[in-house]
């Protein structure tokens, strides 16, 4: 064997042994030392953050969905308020013997077999308090009937939440805007886990979507004690949650209403403004989408529809539709001419036209001799051509700015367009070429360049009547009281005559005179070429996105002005015909309202019904058309059901603690509503 | 030592310190395991109790043989034991699963719970019979390589790797302790080392997975590393003075799996918090050194190899468990000695409690005698 082998003995053995039982015995130590160190570090350094999670872990947070703040009109008459929907839950961990639960549900609400299957398997997936829906926005006879039944059924739950309503439909779509389920990237944005709470809404356009922060409110809490396999152990607290404010609007909801069933047919935008405070009363554009549909979630169908109209409902014509104004720029260009020092009395010669080197630009007529007013009245071209030739469209421009053409206004809206209001610089910016006079004269009588939206005409028109600066708004508040426009009231006395001769002295909107004792309107009317004048076809026939614009702006009282309005109406082939009558109508609605109405019935009765009955009638012609099934019927709605108020508290979202629904829901729901609630439910209140 | 006191003599030379610090451990096993069960001594701390006591009266009985005794049976309880284990293997191979226990009527044997104290006695024996000239030769290491590896794989195949990596370990601190060439040890680990991302790429995705897991636990948190982060939590929202008793959520509300067998000490430590942890630890330690000091106190090698063998083993147990409740070793199902809630385990300590006595009173009784 290897001799270099150390040979050990017994004592050496021994020694050994010692020393390495002492290694173990130090390794011992050492262990428990690093165990007591490692708990040590746990427990201390990491105490708060694994109490937190020890504490996420035993606490279920149920949000529950803030009430939506109302939105109202000047005189507290609600737009836009919360239905209380019915709907029907399942709490898994409650469930016992789920076949027969599920064929009684079946039974009862008469739901397909695919919608049992996707319950089922809902079910046996989230097992625990999380509830499994059955089904939503049931009839107040379905929710009794299962209600009744709910002893007997453990695990099923009855339960109310809230739907957005507007009483008034389409007439308030684009003014309001619409709520929907927000989207990921909203999501994504703020993290905010109640954006992903089912059936939770958030706004999307319009009012709802610019008010959203003032309108959510803050949700309420469930925290509850759960077990890891989600049993339900007990209730800690409730935090109730916070409605979110109402919103009051200086709309007038009757007005409102009234101007948009007055557009009828047509495409359009109607905006009324208080002369005193610059409040939007109304700003009406259609045709227009019923928002209720964005509420419920819209349909495919009705989603295609709307896109392939081409009297685009999608858009806010009111704020982003832009227009050729036409000779309703005449009494700011009249204000422009006496503000450069023009005499009203001076007579300009109209023999049909005016001549500028080798060029004839058109009047309407054969004037003769005019003076400003008679102008105004005539709605001369050749009048303002001249003055316009004269002084240069650059003297002009700056009025138009003053009266609000090309202006952007404070509103919470979710977009407006400012069109243009042209001039020298703007051209040689836009286009790097010269002023010319031939621009002048287009823009004077607002042609070429110069492009507005009706509630720029609005504003202009209610600044000419007032005098003012008025600020145009849509919130009710302490607005403070305009400054004066650098017009010498002389120089608005002779606008204002011209514009009441344009109604009531013979001019081109005489057939617009309001059927009114006392009352009287002042007004312009205003004929936009849409493209350029091809032969003797003057866009005033032919297809109808080539016809001419009507538009009409005005003020009533001629002598205090109280009320400006503007009108347009697309394609109407001109502003006398379609624009005027529908602005005597609206105007005449703020002093009559039962002469008001008379007149719109008898119209509604020519076009069809009303607008939901004649867009319900549209969408199933065109789901026809389109080899499309009908949608199907509207639910039916029991009026008393819908009287929830945001004043009621709120039920609890269903959750498992409540899972025992109050047999008589009903008690929440009598609280007796404002008016509005009952109308158009059923859609047939005309 | 005088006998005139009222106490009899039998009574009086029983190791006090060491069984009060078993009944101590074992003591407030049932506390935290009454609390466990929702603040009730059914269904675990009251069997836990019973458990104990009857355990303990093995222990002391065992206690009255001879250390004589321990070393003849030695072999023959190896070969038995591996007997049962082959036995169970086989079983488990007809019945198509895998099976650890072999139901004897009135108990679950498990062979590879006995392997543990087992192997310690007869590598002791092993060593005590190997001349000590022989220490260096390969006539040391292979026979107990084999007397290791054999029942080592049967019990890692069935599968059992906390169990297997046990009886490993134990073996090894025989071989360590009867002075085998300390190179050994320290090429044998280097090997180990060098092998291990070696066998790490050799092994299947989702086994890779487990490791990345207990690596990072967090990463998983629904899934395998569930056990590891509810068990962290526990431990750390415990602090330093716990929920209280009776107050503890993670175990109460079934976060924490197992909380009375594998993880009762993270159960323990979110109601009694870092102090009742630091109790326990301190416990086992002494409980160690007690051990220990009996094999260092021993008259004979097999002694002394047996009691230190002995005393690592139920030490082992402790470390491997607490590294694993505390997220420093992957989930092996090893629990906590005297305190979880089971017989098995239990048992095994008991065993080696028990023979850890009967050395200790062995060596005193020689020592008397000298």
């Amino acid at each position: 064997m290897n001799t270099t082998k150390r040979i050990v003995t017994e004592a050496q053995q021994n020694f050994t042994f010692t020393r390495r039982a002492l290694v173990l015995g130090g390794a011992q130590v050492a262990i428990g030392a690093v165990l007591a160190g490692r708990m040590a570090y746990i427990s201390i350094a990491q105490n708060e953050r694994y109490s937190l999670l020890a504490e996420s872990n035993r606490v279920n947070l149920t949000l529950m969905p803030p009430r939506r703040g109302w939105i109202v009109d000047r005189s507290g008459k609600p737009l836009a308020l919360n239905r209380t929907a019915f709907r029907i839950d399942i709490i898994p961990d409650r469930i016992r013997d789920k076949p027969r639960v599920l064929g009684e549900l079946q039974k009862l609400l008469a739901l397909p077999d695919d919608e049992i299957q996707r319950i089922s398997t809902e079910i046996s997936k989230n097992a625990g308090y999380q509830p499994v829906q059955v089904a939503q926005n049931l009839s107040w006879d379905q929710f009794a009937t299962v209600s009744i039944r709910a002893p007997e059924l453990p695990g099923v739950a009855p339960g109310q939440s809230f739907n957005r309503y507007y009483p008034t439909g389409a007439a308030v779509g684009h003014l309001l805007g619409y709520v929907g389920a927000a989207s990921a990237k909203d999501y994504e944005k703020t993290k905010d886990p109640l954006l992903i709470l089912p059936g939770f809404k958030i706004g999307k356009d319009g009012l709802e979507k610019v008010m959203e922060p003032k309108l959510r409110g803050e949700p309420g809490a469930k925290r509850t004690e759960v077990t890891a396999r989600g049993k339900l152990v007990r209730d800690l607290a409730t935090r109730a949650d916070v409605p979110g404010k109402t919103i009051r609007l200086t709309v007038d909801a009757g007005l409102q209403e009234y101007a948009a069933r007055r557009l009828g047919n047509e495409s359009g935008s109607v905006v009324v403004i208080d002369c005193l405070t610059g409040g939007i009363l109304t700003m009406a554009s259609m045709p227009s989408y019923d928002p209720n549909s964005f509420s419920d979630g819209i349909g495919n169908n009705e989603w295609k529809m709307l896109q392939a109209d081409d009297h685009i409902p999608m858009l806010n014509k009111s704020l982003q539709g832009l227009y050729p104004p036409g000779s309703t720029v005449k009494p700011m260009a009249a204000l422009a001419v006496l503000r450069a020092g023009v005499d009203p009395e001076e007579t300009v010669f109209c023999g049909g036209g005016y001549r500028l080197g080798n060029r004839t630009f058109k009047c309407l007529g054969r004037h003769g001799s005019v003076n400003m007013t008679t102008a105004i009245m005539k709605s001369c071209n050749t009048y303002f051509y001249a003055m316009a030739n004269r002084l240069g469209y650059d003297s002009i421009a700056p009025v138009a700015k003053m009266t609000g053409l090309g202006q952007e206004f404070d509103l919470p809206v979710a977009s407006q367009r400012y069109g243009t209001v042209p001039d020298s610089a703007w051209k040689m910016r836009k286009y790097n070429k010269e002023w010319s006079r031939s621009d002048s004269l287009n823009a004077t009588i607002g042609q070429g360049y110069i492009i507005v939206s009706p509630l720029q005409l609005a504003v202009m028109s209610a600044r000419i009547a007032s005098g003012r600066n008025l600020q145009p708004s849509l919130i009710i508040g302490q607005q403070p009281r305009a400054a004066a426009l650098p017009f010498p009231a002389e120089h608005l006395a002779v606008v204002h005559q011209g514009m009441n001769l344009v109604v009531n002295g013979g001019g081109t909107g005489a057939r617009s005179r309001l059927p009114l004792d006392g009352v009287a309107m002042a007004g312009k009317t205003g004929t936009a070429q849409v493209r350029k004048i091809a032969g003797s076809q003057r866009g005033q026939s032919g297809e109808w996105k080539y016809r001419d614009h009507g538009l009409f702006v005005c003020f009533a009282p001629v002598e205090a002005p109280r009320y400006a309005a503007a009108v347009v109406i697309e394609h109407g082939l001109g502003g006398a015909r379609a624009a005027a009558p529908v602005a005597r109508d609206v105007l005449t609605y703020l002093y009559d309202q039962q002469k008001a109405m008379a007149t719109l019935e008898a119209l509604e009765s020519g076009w069809g019904g009303t607008i939901k009955q004649r867009m319900d009638r549209k969408s199933l012609v065109w789901a026809q058309a389109n080899g499309l099934a009908p949608p199907p019927p509207p639910p039916v709605e029991d009026v008393s059901a819908n009287a929830a108020q945001a004043q009621t508290p709120a039920p609890a979202p269903v959750n498992a603690a409540k899972a025992q629904p109050a047999p008589e829901p009903a008690a929440n729901l009598t609280a007796p509503v404002p008016t509005v609630t009952a109308a158009n439910a059923t859609g047939a209140t005309e | 030592m005088s006998s005139n006191s009222l106490i009899p003599a039998p009574i009086a030379q029983l190791p006090w310190r060491f069984l009060s610090i078993l009944t101590l451990i074992g003591g407030f096993g049932a506390v935290i395991l009454y609390s466990a069960a929702g603040g009730s001594a059914s269904p675990w701390a009251g069997s836990h109790v019973l458990r104990f006591t009857v355990f303990l009266g093995m222990a002391i009985f065992l206690s009255r043989f001879s250390e004589r005794f321990w070393k003849d049976v030695a072999f023959p309880v190896y070969g038995v034991i591996l007997i049962l284990l082959v036995g169970v293997e086989l079983i488990g191979g007809i019945s198509g699963g895998s099976q650890r226990w072999l139901d004897l009527g009135f108990i679950r044997l498990q062979p590879s719970e006995l392997m543990k104290c087992a192997i310690i006695l007869a590598l002791a024996r092993f060593y005590d019979l190997l001349p000590a000239g022989e220490i260096r030769r390969w006539n040391a290491i292979w026979p107990a390589a084999m007397m290791i590896g054999i029942p080592a794989l049967l019990v890692i195949i069935q599968p059992d790797l906390g169990t297997g990596i046990m009886i490993a370990s134990g073996g090894m601190t025989i071989m360590f302790l009867a002075g085998l060439p300390l190179r050994l040890f320290l090429i044998g680990g280097g090997l180990v080392a060098a092998a291990l991302p070696i066998v790490y790429s050799q092994l299947h995705d989702y086994q890779q997975k487990r490791v990345l897991i207990f690596l990072d636990p967090e990463s998983d948190p629904l899934g395998a590393g569930y056990h590891i982060t509810q068990s962290k939590i526990a431990i750390g929202s415990g602090g330093i003075f716990g929920k209280g008793f009776l107050n503890g959520t993670q175990s109460h509300l079934d976060y924490l799996p197992e909380g009375h067998t594998d993880f009762i000490f993270a159960t323990m430590a979110e109601e009694w918090g870092l102090l009742g942890g630091l109790i326990i630890i301190a416990a086992f330690v002494l409980l160690a050194r007690w051990g220990m000091n009996v094999s260092e106190r021993a008259t004979t090698r097999f002694g002394r190899l047996t009691a230190a063998g002995l005393t690592m083993t139920i030490f082992f147990y402790v470390t491997i468990n607490l590294l694993m409740v505390m997220g420093l070793a992957p989930v092996v199902g090893i629990p906590l000695p005297l305190v979880s809630h089971g017989g098995t385990a239990m048992m095994t300590v008991m065993i080696c409690a028990g023979i850890l006595m009967s050395i200790d009173r062995s060596s005193k009784m020689a020592r008397g005698l000298r």
